[in-house]
């Protein structure tokens, strides 16, 4: 097993950045997610990893030895691909032992491997069928026997759940995370779903166009975001934004109001702000509550009501004609066109330095 | 949305608009062939006052009847061999068995095709006869012909098409290079490579001669019957490689790269990627390539015809140009007929065969 380190990693074609400097430290059996919306890198990166793509400039290294002029069979990693990359024309016991077919490994030991890689996936009954009798879900299960099977210091997976449908998606990732668990190995997951990479990861790294926006454990980075564009990206429905403008600053409590908000004073950590100036307050849906008026600290109209059963999400127009999600708990009723008052948690607020673009809304 | 027309949507528009079509290939496709088949069974010529009359097989038996006979050696007085003066054994003639003889009613008005000596001492000679000893040799150099393009032709298309599946800087330019034989017309070509071949100053033999310093006799390509054929099979190879080479091109092009790249990770060589990823996926084309191959190599026609006229003495003899020759040169359309229903038969099963032989076979 090994550590992976990326230094200042870059990637362009041409004039055309792709990777700007990537800088990352994943630990020896750590499940890393890198999470990002389409285009901003994720599978470049990744494929760099694998040696599937030059790097322009920067080292990578993977356990102790720089790899970047490394092809991929000596980097000791095995790579899990979205469209599965399973050969149509063998048997799922041929695909599996296709690394040791290459390395004319002795058959006796290939059958060995095989039966042991089945078995963690639970598909010794499948060994001797073609990838077209699989569904979807055990062709994938295929490719990530065919990377156990070469006892790779790193897995890398490219998207692995995109091509299945919600139900088994469910299903593989917990299979995944039940396989890092069990091989204890490093695993480098790319996806653009949020929930994969909250829930599988010990550590997210969110990119965007090329750069890493902010690494670090999935609550860390679901609690304290470190910029709109984390904040906004993380979390279902997305966080609240609303410009704001900063009426009091006291020591880390700073009071912000606009037209339709209330004044407000929220608790703030390692960001400076100027009496005056606008800010950007974001809200978790989650942590919005419907409230009396006189208590409520925003007055809005119910646009759209959602009922998911466990909760119920509310599209709420305010007073100055910006929208505002509201998740409220348990299955209630609403009407559209209510008028409703709203409240938050104010510790669980956070306010941000910068205003909202319409990149960060779009998540 | 665009409204619904009665030209559109009207059953018998649809036909009206294939109709032409249609009838081009009734008449000068679907027709001819039944007619051939009727013309084989009677004794039709091109331009005769006569009616014909219908003669069942004994057009396919003039063609194919074969027959076999041992000679025995001319014994003296003594009993010893009679031998000519140049120390080869003497037979009796074979027109004493074939001509008028009652005791041999199988082999009547058949002619040498060839012979071999046999028995103890090697004294006798079996002799292989045959009713139409030219039909026979076209046959034999059919099948040469085709025996030795379709897998010369197939496998140089596609190293070719390899070579040419690259991304590199002007490789289009190399593309229209091997694909420019097949776009002229193959008359042109032949009529070029008459040149080339030429005896006196063709450009092989020039070219020949320059390379080893005037130590190459030219030779006279094809007025020899030693080198004729070869001459016409390496002519006919070159002007279609480009063709099938397309074919091949459009072959590799459907495997996934995501399939090399998991190969790549896998530490596979150039040659076992081949093996393993380009050459099974490339399965349904080489079905196809081979195929075609086979059927264009059984017209052979052009060429011969253009080039050699059938000679000499009868060494580029082809199944196509005997039917031209034998239906329109001498105007016995039934026996051309004949000619052209047994060359059906012959490509219908070889495909059939290719065809089987190359099934994709389920476990």
């Amino acid at each position: 097993m090994a550590d992976v380190v990326l230094k200042n990693i870059r990637k362009s074609f041409g004039s055309v950045d792709i990777i700007k400097g990537v800088d990352l430290e994943i630990n020896d059996g750590e499940f890393t997610v890198f999470v990002g919306p389409s285009g901003c890198g994720k599978s470049t990166l990744l494929r760099m990893i694998a040696g599937l793509e030059d790097i322009s400039s920067g080292d990578m290294i993977i356990g102790d030895k720089v790899v970047n002029a490394l092809p991929p069979k000596d980097r000791s990693v095995a790579m899990v691909f979205q469209s599965y990359a399973i050969f149509p024309h063998m048997t799922v016991r041929e695909n599996i032992g296709f690394g040791l077919t290459i390395a004319k490994t002795p058959k006796a030991e290939k059958d060995l491997k095989v039966q042991e890689a089945a078995r963690i996936l639970q598909m010794e009954h499948l060994l001797d069928r073609r990838p077209s009798q699989l569904s979807g879900g055990q062709r994938q299960r295929v490719a990530i026997g065919r990377a156990i099977t070469r006892k790779p210091e790193v897995f890398l997976f490219d998207e692995p759940l995109s091509n299945l449908d919600a139900a088994l998606r469910m299903d593989m990732r917990m299979e995944i995370g039940k396989l890092h668990h069990q091989l204890g190995a490093t695993m480098i997951y790319v996806t653009h779903d949020q929930v994969e990479a909250m829930t599988l990861a010990d550590k997210i790294v969110v990119l965007k166009d090329g750069e890493v926006m902010q690494a670090g454990a999935p609550m860390d980075l679901y609690h304290h975001p470190k910029n709109l564009f984390v904040a906004g990206f993380l979390g279902a429905p997305s966080m609240n934004f609303a410009v704001v403008n900063v009426e009091k600053i006291e020591g880390d409590q700073i009071t912000v109001k606009n037209d339709a908000i209330a004044e407000t004073t929220v608790h703030v950590q390692g960001r400076s702000f100027t009496v005056g100036t606008k800010a950007t307050l974001g809200l978790r849906p989650q942590y919005l509550s419907i409230a009396d008026e006189r208590d409520s600290c925003m007055m809005g109209t119910i646009v759209l009501t959602e009922r998911l059963g466990s909760e119920t999400i509310l599209n709420i127009k305010l007073s100055d004609g910006s929208t505002m999600i509201a998740a409220i708990a348990d299955d209630q009723i609403f009407k559209i066109g209510q008028s409703v008052g709203l409240t938050f948690d104010a510790d669980r607020a956070h306010l941000f330095d910068e205003l909202p673009s319409a990149s960060d809304a779009a998540h | 949305m665009a409204t619904k027309t009665s030209l559109t949507q009207s059953n018998i528009s649809g036909w009206g608009f294939a109709l032409p079509a249609f009838a081009l290939m009734v008449t000068f496709i679907i027709l001819p062939f039944f007619f051939a088949l009727w013309f084989s069974l009677t004794n039709q010529r091109l331009i005769s006052p006569n009616p014909a009359k219908f003669i069942g097989l004994t057009n396919y038996t003039e063609l194919l009847s074969v027959g076999t006979i041992l000679l025995e050696p001319e014994r003296d007085a003594q009993g010893d061999i009679v031998r000519t003066d140049d120390g080869d054994i003497k037979y009796p003639r074979l027109r004493n068995f074939t001509r008028k003889n009652p005791d041999y009613p199988a082999i009547q008005g058949m002619q040498e095709w060839f012979s071999w000596q046999t028995g103890p001492n090697n004294e006798f000679k079996r002799v292989i006869l045959a009713k139409d000893v030219v039909f026979m040799r076209a046959l034999k150099n059919t099948f040469v012909f085709v025996l030795v393009v379709a897998p010369l032709q197939a496998g140089l298309a596609l190293g070719l098409a390899l070579l040419i599946n690259q991304k590199l800087r002007g490789i289009n330019i190399y593309r229209a290079i091997y694909f420019m034989p097949v776009v002229v017309s193959i008359v042109v070509v032949a009529f070029l490579w008459r040149l080339i071949y030429d005896g006196n100053n063709g450009l092989l033999n020039n070219l020949l001669g320059a390379m080893s310093f005037g130590w190459f006799e030219p030779v006279d390509w094809l007025g020899q019957t030693s080198t004729a054929m070869g001459s016409i099979i390496a002519m006919s190879i070159w002007q279609a490689v480009g063709f099938h080479m397309v074919i091949w091109l459009s072959g590799l092009q459907t495997i996934s790269p995501t399939l090399y790249e998991a190969a790549d990770l896998e530490g596979a060589s150039k040659w076992q990627t081949f093996r393993y990823v380009t050459w099974p996926g490339l399965r349904n084309t080489a079905v196809l390539v081979l195929i075609v191959i086979t059927m264009q190599a059984f017209g052979l026609f052009a060429q011969v015809d253009v080039m050699t006229n059938g000679g000499p003495l009868d060494s580029t003899q082809t199944i196509v140009f005997q039917a031209i020759e034998r239906g329109y040169g001498k105007q016995d359309i039934s026996g051309g007929s004949a000619i052209s229903v047994l060359l059906f038969l012959i490509v219908l099963s070889i495909s059939l065969l290719q065809r089987y032989l190359t099934r994709e076979r389920h476990s």
